[in-house]
């Protein structure tokens, strides 16, 4: 085996100049390249990367990919891997990158040997299993790229749909617009502490107009919710309760008498307002 | 033996937590508190937590002894500065803590001690909403 990975190592270094150009003309010409979403001068420039890197690497011997020998071509391929996921190639796409290499090493390595069928068949399957795995890394950096996407935009998610508003000198309104489950409940929990904190508001008014539903689980994140602000010194009123709503937290048995209610935030900034002392007084209108 | 200061500021006590609040110290501080309320005839007890960033289930539950304790002798007590971080997770451990006033900060808990003082002596109303906040 060690023989083969010499050959890698010669081959890259005698020869890199015409594996290049036969690579990059392969890509090209493959139907997996996007020419729309990268110029050639681009793939040529990563493709002569690529190869100084696996040569670099191939001359330490390790076949061990998670190798220290080895980081310099995984790092290079994380970053051509998360670029072509941004650029929006596919994962077939951007594994190809590295499966392409096979055929135009292949072709010299075939040249190199001679007619020794057992040498090149060692050499081919070393050769074959190292592109393997660096293509499958590309794969698994490409999926965990858009897993991240996906991971980033439920938390902005989770951010966006819990605002904390000051309503008015002392006083939070925390409209809550859809289901509320356990991780929810924690960044409401979270962004209503530290906006109380923030403001040194005495009352926060959670209005559950937006919540389409509320059964045992809800109405416990919201109690836990009240009881945390409760803690920090702040009173809680719940708004915006429905007519179903309030029919069937009565019917579960769910136990809010602890916490005022209101029907609406109208009437919850009334009390609120009471509370913090002020008045709000009717006068002439003015255009 | 390391203990937690009691400052007397008229007919309130003050206890500033600075340090990590350990099962000992605590112990400690229920009992100086206790003899230190009988002594000083004291109508308040502020307890400030605010450097607190850890609390466990077990001063949890010393806070609303404490408080319980307090109130038999006569004195009410406000814990006041509760992190957020805290907050949560003594709610999720299930501790609301609902024998025990709470406030933003000192001078909120000062605000609330003379409150309940001047509204009705000797009668406390805790956990509601409506004892709270009577202003």
């Amino acid at each position: 085996m060690d023989a083969a990975r010499t050959a890698i190592h010669d081959v890259l270094t005698k020869h890199e100049a015409s594996v290049l150009s036969e690579w990059v003309a392969l890509q090209l010409a493959a139907p997996t390249t996007r020419a729309d979403l990268m110029s050639e001068s681009d793939l040529r420039e990563e493709s002569r990367r690529f190869l100084a890197l696996l040569r670099q690497s191939a001359a330490a011997g390790v076949p061990d990919l998670q190798s220290a020998a080895w980081a310099p071509v995984r790092e290079f391929l994380t970053a051509l891997s998360t670029s072509r996921a941004r650029l929006g190639f596919s994962p077939s796409e951007t594994a190809a990158f590295v499966f392409s290499l096979k055929q135009p090493l292949f072709t010299v390595l075939r040249h190199g040997q001679g007619t020794d069928g057992k040498a090149l068949a060692d050499v081919f399957w070393t050769v074959s299993t190292l592109l393997d795995g660096l293509g499958l890394y590309t794969t698994e950096v490409h999926q965990k790229g858009r897993e991240d996407v996906i991971l980033r935009q439920q938390q902005d998610m989770l951010e966006l749909s819990t605002p904390v508003v000051t309503l008015w000198e002392g006083v939070l309104a925390l409209p809550l617009i859809g289901t509320l489950d356990s991780a929810r409940t924690q960044v409401v929990m979270e962004s209503l502490l530290e906006k109380i904190v923030e403001t040194g508001a005495s009352i926060a008014i959670i209005d559950i107009t937006g919540v389409p539903t509320v059964d045992t689980l809800v109405a416990q994140h919201l109690l836990k919710t009240v009881a945390a602000a409760r803690l920090m010194g702040a009173d809680c009123i719940i708004s915006g309760i429905r007519p179903q709503i309030a029919q069937t937290i009565v019917h579960l048995g769910v136990e809010l008498t602890d916490v005022v209610t209101k029907a609406t935030l109208a009437d919850a900034l009334t009390i609120a307002l009471a509370r913090t002392g002020f008045t709000i007084q009717r006068g002439t209108p003015r255009a | 033996m390391e203990r937690i200061p009691i400052l007397k500021m008229g007919e309130f006590l003050l206890v500033t937590v600075q340090v990590d609040m350990h099962d000992r110290l605590a112990t400690t501080l229920q009992d100086d508190l206790t003899e230190r309320i009988v002594k000083a005839r004291a109508k308040g007890v502020l307890i400030d937590i605010s450097s607190l960033e850890v609390i466990d289930s077990f001063i949890g539950r010393m806070l609303g002894n404490i408080a319980a304790m307090s109130r038999i002798l006569d004195a009410q007590t406000v814990v006041v500065g509760m992190r957020p971080a805290v907050a949560i997770t003594l709610v999720e451990l299930g501790l609301s803590l609902p024998g025990v006033r709470t406030a933003l900060n000192v001078e909120r808990g000062m605000d609330l001690l003379r409150a309940a003082l001047a509204g009705a002596p000797g009668a406390p109303a805790d956990n509601g909403l409506d004892g709270r906040r009577q202003d």
